[in-house]
């Protein structure tokens, strides 16, 4: 490549960085100069509306229970999917056209469509089993599948599971030892990637809670803006950078780390693996 | 091939059989009652074309597949319901099966692991293993930094590490370039004489099958045509589909009698002496088949002319053209001298025993 190609190439890719990054920092950066405006015009900056989002009663419950339900949620995403996705692969690939357009399905139907149908649900889950807000996790459940189902699918479809799981049949291994010591790890980016889809879902998520009378972190907030504009829009921009933190850590730390051999007895350098692939996003 | 008592002392095969298994898929039979015992030690090369069961044999050894009906009994335990993961098999795939998360030996040890071996013994066992497949140095490497033939070879003691009552290969030098191909052939045999593992080898590679196994099964349409030790499976196949799969074979009309087949005005000794008498394709081997390019060449049903002739390397193959059908003779590259394309052949048949096909409609020739 040639050197003014490459200076090209350079600047094009700063130029689509800082579209980028101002498209999304703008509004953020707009949200945090609303939230610091002082009473009046003439008024100087104030983080009052920050300071008060400690003194909101019900937030920290709020932020409590959707990051209870995020975990919830993708924890039962994983249980559910990817046995159902490796058996369906393996032994009844028959079936995958179907499971895939359940999984899908959730996607073509709007969300109040959907929470319109499980009202009557919740009618009954309330008073029969708990009416606690955990149980909203089933609806998020349904929600995450498209996007998790999707993610899930190219990381098995990267590995060649078959052989794979038969080679460690073969060697003595059982269908969980299958899952948790050959599967797992060998689609790791891809479980992580739909970890992170969940939870960012869940996180965000107003419609189903708020039309099924549960508040969560996002109803929280709009009650927050009912009474003050500046707390609620101090306590958005709070979330998203609390979110975009989470998913941070949550990436870095569940990422595979750089595979050095554990067992030397050789003598040999372990080399380092291969680098983690993205899968699905 | 090797010879089976080359074997080490101590070796630990047991007697492996499969009786009567069936298999098909909806109205595709796969598998017709194949019956077949291996000797403790022993290694049996399935051969086959695609399709033919082979493979579908093997896994119902393995017990990755279920079979119909019919026992696989390894080592005296009926082992027919027995999951793959408790019937105590090693198995090589065709596709490379290397765990990519683990080092070579790690992948090594995993089996041992899973058979509660001690860490320290599992490490000391794994280190043998991969020096009886000549990696040792390799032995922190991961799956994607080895070559295919070295994935190969681990997976090969990835499987031997369990000590293993059974050794399966399912094609296992498929995806392996020719040269690479030849050479771990040959390992995999000394391999395994050495740990002298009753092994079942399938392989649609004739050449592979014969040069490696002590004896080979043919299989077709789901059935085993024919089992033996190579040179038999070769110089006295059973069935026409045997001999046309084995080798190359001249397929030359001929009137069986009394005995003998009489093709071209030359009388051949028959595999089966009570054949009935009558009209029958002789199936000759090229190497049967000599060139004589001086002498009388006067017209007659053995003389033709040469229509190519391709160098194998030692030996060279000529096809000749008698008028009405093309015979193929394979001679030593030093004989083939001036014979080249348009020269005046006459050819003789050796008197070996030969098999013919009495009820085949396909045209003659080679």
């Amino acid at each position: 490549m040639s050197r003014t190609r490459r200076l090209k190439l350079r600047v094009f890719r700063t130029a689509v960085f800082l579209v980028l990054g101002a498209f999304f920092l703008v509004p953020i950066g707009a949200m945090f100069e609303f939230s610091t405006r002082g009473n009046g015009v003439t008024a100087p900056r104030t983080l009052d509306a920050w300071t008060a989002i400690a003194k909101v009663p019900d937030l920290l419950p709020a932020i409590s229970v959707s990051l209870q339900l995020a975990a919830i949620t993708a924890v039962a995403m994983l249980v559910l999917l990817l046995p159902t996705m490796v058996w369906v692969r393996l032994r009844l690939p028959g079936l995958s056209r179907i499971v895939e357009f359940i999984c899908l399905l959730p996607l073509t139907v709007p969300a109040i469509a959907l929470v319109v149908g499980m009202v009557p649900l919740y009618r009954w889950i309330g008073p029969n089993l708990s009416d606690s807000i955990l149980t909203l996790s089933f609806a998020y459940l349904i929600l995450v599948l498209p996007y998790t189902y999707r993610t899930l699918d190219a990381g098995l479809a990267a590995i060649d599971l078959k052989t794979l799981s038969e080679a460690a049949r073969s060697l003595g291994a059982g269908w969980g030892t299958v899952m948790l010591r050959v599967v797992v790890p060998n689609m790791s980016s891809a479980i992580l990637n739909a970890c992170l889809l969940a939870v960012a879902l869940v996180l965000g998520e107003f419609t189903f809670a708020n039309l099924l009378a549960f508040e969560n972190l996002q109803v929280a907030i709009l009650y927050v803006g009912l009474v003050s504009a500046g707390t609620s829009i101090a306590v958005a921009v709070a979330s998203l950078l609390f979110a975009f933190v989470l998913l941070m850590i949550l990436s870095f730390v569940g990422r595979p780390r750089e595979r050095v051999a554990r067992e030397e007895p050789t003598g040999i350098p372990g080399p380092f693996g291969p680098p983690a692939v993205p899968q699905g996003l | 091939m090797s010879d089976a008592t080359t074997r080490r002392d101590g070796a630990r095969g047991v007697e492996v059989r499969l009786e009567d298994l069936r298999r098909a898929y909806a109205a595709t039979t796969a598998l017709d009652g194949l019956t077949l015992t291996m000797s403790p030690g022993e290694m049996v090369a399935l051969l086959g074309p695609s399709g033919c069961g082979k493979t579908t044999a093997l896994r119902l050894v393995a017990g990755l597949e279920e079979a119909d009906s019919g026992r696989v009994v390894i080592g005296g335990n009926d082992v027919t319901n027995l999951g793959a993961n408790k019937r105590e098999i090693g198995m090589v795939f065709q596709a490379y099966s290397l765990f990519p998360h683990m080092t070579a030996m790690n992948n090594v040890a995993f089996g041992m692991q899973l058979h509660k071996v001690g860490a320290a013994e599992r490490r000391k066992r794994a280190g043998e293993m991969l020096e009886l497949v000549g990696l040792s140095a390799h032995a922190n490497k991961y799956a994607h930094q080895l070559s295919g033939g070295q994935q190969q070879r681990v997976a090969l003691a990835r499987a031997l590490a369990i000590k293993p009552k059974v050794l399966l290969l399912d094609e296992p030098l498929s995806a392996l370039d020719a040269k690479v191909r030849s050479r771990l052939r040959d390992e995999i045999r000394r391999v395994q004489l050495e740990v002298g593992t009753t092994t079942l080898f399938v392989t649609h590679d004739q050449e592979e099958a014969l040069a490696i196994a002590d004896r080979v099964g043919v299989m077709n349409k789901g059935r085993l045509e024919q089992l033996g030790p190579p040179t038999t499976i070769y110089s006295r196949p059973a069935t026409p589909f045997v001999a046309e799969f084995v080798g190359l074979t001249n397929r030359l009309a001929g009137v069986v009698k009394s005995g003998e087949v009489e093709v071209r005005g030359a009388r051949l000794p028959l595999v089966k002496p009570d054949t009935t008498d009558g009209p029958a394709l002789a199936l000759v081997r090229p190497e049967a088949v000599s060139v004589i390019a001086d002498g009388d060449m006067s017209p007659g049903p053995l003389v033709g002319s040469v229509i190519s002739t391709v160098f194998l390397g030692a030996t060279s193959r000529v096809t000749v053209d008698l008028g009405d059908i093309t015979v193929l003779a394979q001679m030593p590259t030093s004989n083939v001298g001036a014979i080249t394309a348009g020269t005046r052949v006459r050819l003789s048949l050796r008197t070996d025993p030969v098999l013919v096909a009495q009820d085949d409609k396909a045209p003659t020739g080679a």
